[in-house]
C-alpha cells in the first residue's frame, strides 16, 4: 500500500452534502426516505441476482420449462379432465409456477445467503428499518416475476382457446396476494434453512404441497368432494382459485371464501416471520 | 461542561433464560437496577449474564476503549448501546436517546463498524458503498469514504476478493459513510498488518480531532495506550479497571523478579520488601520500585547474594491486563 499521506476531510460539511443527496433531507419525508433505501438495497440485490447464474436459472428459464413440459404432456397427464380446457390449466398454471418458482424457491436461498454472509445483520446497524431490509432482497424477484405474469396473461390471451381475463380486478388479488404469500413463505422457509444449498430441498414442502393441492396438474373437481375441501384450504390454493376467477371467470368455488384465506394464510406467514425468521447466523 | 455522548447506568445483559428483555429493562432501571447490580453469581438462574452491571459514559469528542479478555462481555455491551439488543436491566442512552426506542432518530448521528458483520461477496468495493450509501440520510461521497481506508484502489474488486484486513478497512468506510458524530468499532484493527493498523490509528485519532466522539474495543494494549483518552477494562461481565491509560497503569503494581542460590532462604529478605514465592521466581510487587529495588540490591550488596534473573519492570497496561486474568474475582471493585 503506497504510503500516500491524503487527509481526507473527516468534517461532516457545514453547507449542503457534495453528495447528489437530498438537499432538504434535514426533513425527513418517510415515504422518500423509504424509497431511496429500498432502491438502493434492491438494485444491489439486482446485481447478485444477475451474477447468480442459478438463482437466475431457477427465476426465468425453471417456469419456462415447466410451462413447455405441461403443454407436451397436458393431454397426457388428464389436465383436461374437469370443467377447464387444457389451455385454462396450463396458462394459469404457469402463473402458479412463476409464483413458485420465481418468487419462493429464489428467495429463500437469497434470505439465507445475506444471512449467513452476515449482511443482514450488518445492514441492521444501518439507518434501513427490518421491513426495509428484507423488501429490498426480495424486490427484483418480485418484479421478475410480474413481468414473467404480465408475459404470460398477453400470450394466455392471444391463445385461440383463451381469452383475455374476464375479471382482471380478481386476477390481480390473486398475484399480489400470491406474491406476498410467497415473499413471507419464503422469509419464514430461510429461518430452517442452515445453507443456500440445503435450500433446493427446504423449498420442497411447500412447493410440492402447493402443486398437488392447488388444482395446478390435477382439477380439484375431478377429486372426491371431501379430498377437494380439504385441498380449498391449503395455503397455495386460495391464491390459484383467485387466479382461475380472474382469468377464466371459473374459480369452480366461492371466491371471498378464497380471499379470506389468502389473507389468513399470508397473515399466519406474516407472524411466522416475526416469530422465526434470524438475522444472524449465531442464534 | 463536559456533555457525555453515551451514558451507561447497571447494564446487564442475559442470553438465553426465559425472562423478556423488554419487559426486565422496564422495571430494572434506577434504584432497582443499582441494587441488581451488587448481587453476586451472575448465572445462577437460567441462561449466561454476560454483562454483569456496567457503569460509565463517554465524552463528547473523546476516544472510549473497552479491553478484555475473550467473552469478558465487550460486544455483547456494545451491541446494546448500537440498539442492536435490549438490556436486560439498566440503562443505556446515546446521544441523550434509548438507542432501541429512538432508533429512527439515533441511528443517522452514529456509525457501526461490528465485529464480525459482512458484506454480499458478488459485490464489488463501489458497489457495496453504493448500497450502503443509499441507506444513508447524508452520505459522505462515495470516493472520499474508500480514500480515508486507502481503499480506492480497491474500488471495482469483489468483495470475496479482498483480503481479510481490505474487508475490515471496507467495512469502517461503511460505518464513516454518515459522517457520524459517534462511532461504534468493535476491533476495527483486528486482522489488519502493521501499516494498515499505523494508518487506521490515525483516520480515528483525526476524526476525534474533528470532533467525532469514538468508542472502541481492542486486544491490542498499544492501540488502547496510543488511541484512548479514557478505557475501561472489563473481565466476567464486570470492569475491573477504568480511568485515562495513565490512571489504570498507575494503580498496577510495579514488578520486581529474581532468583536466590541455593541455600539463601526467601525468609532472609528484608521483611520490608513483602516477597512472594513462586515455583521459578520470587516476586515483589511494589507501588515504589525505585525504593524497593534499592533495599533489594542494597541487601544482596551487603550479604553477598547473586540476584539470578533479576528483573525489574515499572508498571504497564499490559501488567494490568495480564494482572486481570491472575485475579480472583474478590479483586474486583478496584475502581
Ligand atoms: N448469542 C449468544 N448466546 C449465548 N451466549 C452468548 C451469545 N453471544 C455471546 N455469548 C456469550 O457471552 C459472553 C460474552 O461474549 P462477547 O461476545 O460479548 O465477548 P467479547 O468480550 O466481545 O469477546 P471477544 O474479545 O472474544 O470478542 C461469552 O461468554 C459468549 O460465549
Ligand atoms: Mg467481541
Amino acid at each position: 500500500m503506497s504510503a500516500t499521506t491524503r487527509q481526507p476531510s473527516t468534517d461532516r460539511p457545514t453547507t449542503a452534502p457534495p453528495a447528489a443527496g437530498a438537499p432538504a433531507a434535514k426533513r425527513r419525508m418517510p415515504d422518500r426516505t423509504t424509497l431511496r433505501r429500498l432502491s438502493a438495497l434492491s438494485r444491489a440485490e439486482l446485481t447478485l441476482l444477475v451474477r447468480n447464474r442459478s438463482a437466475l436459472f431457477g427465476a426465468l428459464l425453471m417456469p419456462l420449462l415447466m410451462v413447455g413440459f405441461l403443454l407436451t404432456l397436458g393431454d397426457t397427464l388428464g389436465l383436461g379432465d374437469g370443467n377447464l380446457s387444457v389451455a385454462a390449466v396450463i396458462g394459469t398454471s404457469a402463473i402458479g409456477m412463476v409464483l413458485l418458482m420465481a418468487v419462493y424457491s429464489t428467495l429463500i436461498p437469497a434470505y439465507v445467503g445475506r444471512r449467513e454472509e452476515r449482511v443482514l445483520k450488518r445492514l441492521r446497524t444501518g439507518e434501513a428499518t427490518d421491513a426495509e431490509i428484507l423488501t429490498g432482497t426480495a424486490v427484483p424477484a418480485v418484479l421478475l416475476a410480474l413481468i414473467q405474469c404480465a408475459v404470460l396473461i398477453g400470450a394466455g390471451s392471444a391463445h385461440p382457446s383463451l381469452s383475455a381475463p374476464a375479471r382482471p380486478d380478481l386476477l390481480i388479488i390473486g398475484v399480489v396476494l400470491g406474491m406476498l404469500m410467497m415473499v413471507l413463505m419464503a422469509i419464514v422457509t430461510s429461518a430452517f434453512t442452515r445453507t443456500v444449498e440445503s435450500a433446493q430441498i427446504t423449498a420442497l414442502p411447500l412447493f410440492l404441497i402447493a402443486m398437488m393441492t392447488s388444482g395446478m396438474i390435477t382439477q380439484l373437481d375431478t377429486l372426491p368432494d371431501t379430498v377437494a375441501d380439504i385441498f380449498r384450504i391449503m395455503p397455495f390454493t386460495p391464491v390459484m382459485d383467485l387466479v382461475r376467477a380472474g382469468w377464466l371467470d371459473a374459480g369452480g368455488g366461492d371466491v371471498t371464501r378464497a380471499l379470506l384465506l389468502a389473507l389468513a394464510w399470508t397473515a399466519l406467514a406474516g407472524y411466522a416471520v416475526r416469530r422465526w425468521f434470524r438475522w444472524d447466523p449465531r442464534q | 461542561m463536559t456533555e457525555h455522548v453515551i451514558e451507561v447506568t447497571g447494564l446487564r445483559r442475559r442470553y438465553g433464560g426465559g425472562g423478556s428483555a423488554a419487559g426486565a429493562k422496564k422495571k430494572g432501571t434506577g434504584i432497582a437496577g443499582a441494587a441488581l447490580g451488587r448481587k453476586r453469581g451472575g448465572d445462577d438462574g437460567k441462561g449466561f449474564e454476560a454483562v454483569r452491571g456496567l457503569d460509565f459514559s463517554v465524552r463528547r469528542g473523546e476516544v472510549f476503549a473497552l479491553l478484555g479478555t475473550n467473552g469478558a462481555g465487550k460486544t455483547s455491551t456494545v451491541e446494546v448501546l448500537e440498539g442492536l439488543a435490549a438490556p436486560t436491566a439498566g440503562t443505556v442512552s446515546v446521544l441523550g436517546m434509548d438507542p432501541l426506542t429512538d432508533r429512527a432518530a439515533v441511528r443517522p448521528r452514529i456509525g457501526i463498524m461490528l465485529q464480525e458483520g459482512g458484506f454480499p461477496s458478488d459485490l464489488t468495493v463501489t458497489e457495496t458503498a453504493r448500497m450502503w450509501s443509499g441507506c444513508v440520510s447524508e452520505p459522505r461521497p462515495i470516493q472520499e469514504a474508500l480514500e480515508m481506508v486507502d481503499m480506492e484502489d480497491r474500488a471495482s474488486t469483489r468483495v470475496k476478493m479482498l483480503s481479510g484486513g481490505e474487508r475490515r478497512r471496507l467495512d469502517l468506510a461503511m460505518a464513516l459513510l454518515g459522517y457520524p458524530e459517534v462511532l461504534f468499532l468493535d476491533e476495527p484493527t483486528t486482522g489488519l498488518d502493521p501499516e494498515a493498523r499505523q494508518q487506521t490509528w490515525a483516520l480515528i485519532r483525526r476524526l476525534r480531532d474533528s470532533g467525532t466522539s469514538i468508542m472502541l474495543t481492542t486486544h491490542y494494549l498499544d492501540e488502547a495506550e496510543k488511541l484512548a483518552d479514557r478505557l475501561a477494562i472489563m473481565h466476567e461481565g464486570r470492569i475491573v479497571h477504568a480511568g485515562t491509560p495513565a490512571e489504570v497503569t498507575a494503580a498496577q503494581p510495579s514488578r520486581i523478579t529474581f532468583r536466590l542460590p541455593a541455600g539463601v532462604a526467601p525468609a532472609h529478605l528484608p521483611v520490608s520488601l513483602r516477597a512472594a514465592e513462586y515455583v521459578d521466581r520470587i516476586e515483589i510487587r511494589t507501588q515504589n520500585l525505585q525504593d524497593d529495588l534499592a533495599e533489594l540490591l542494597l541487601w544482596a550488596r551487603q550479604n553477598g547474594v547473586v540476584l539470578d534473573q533479576l528483573n525489574a519492570r515499572t508498571a504497564s497496561l499490559e501488567e494490568a491486563f495480564l494482572d486481570i486474568a491472575r485475579q480472583q474475582p474478590q479483586y474486583e471493585g478496584a475502581l
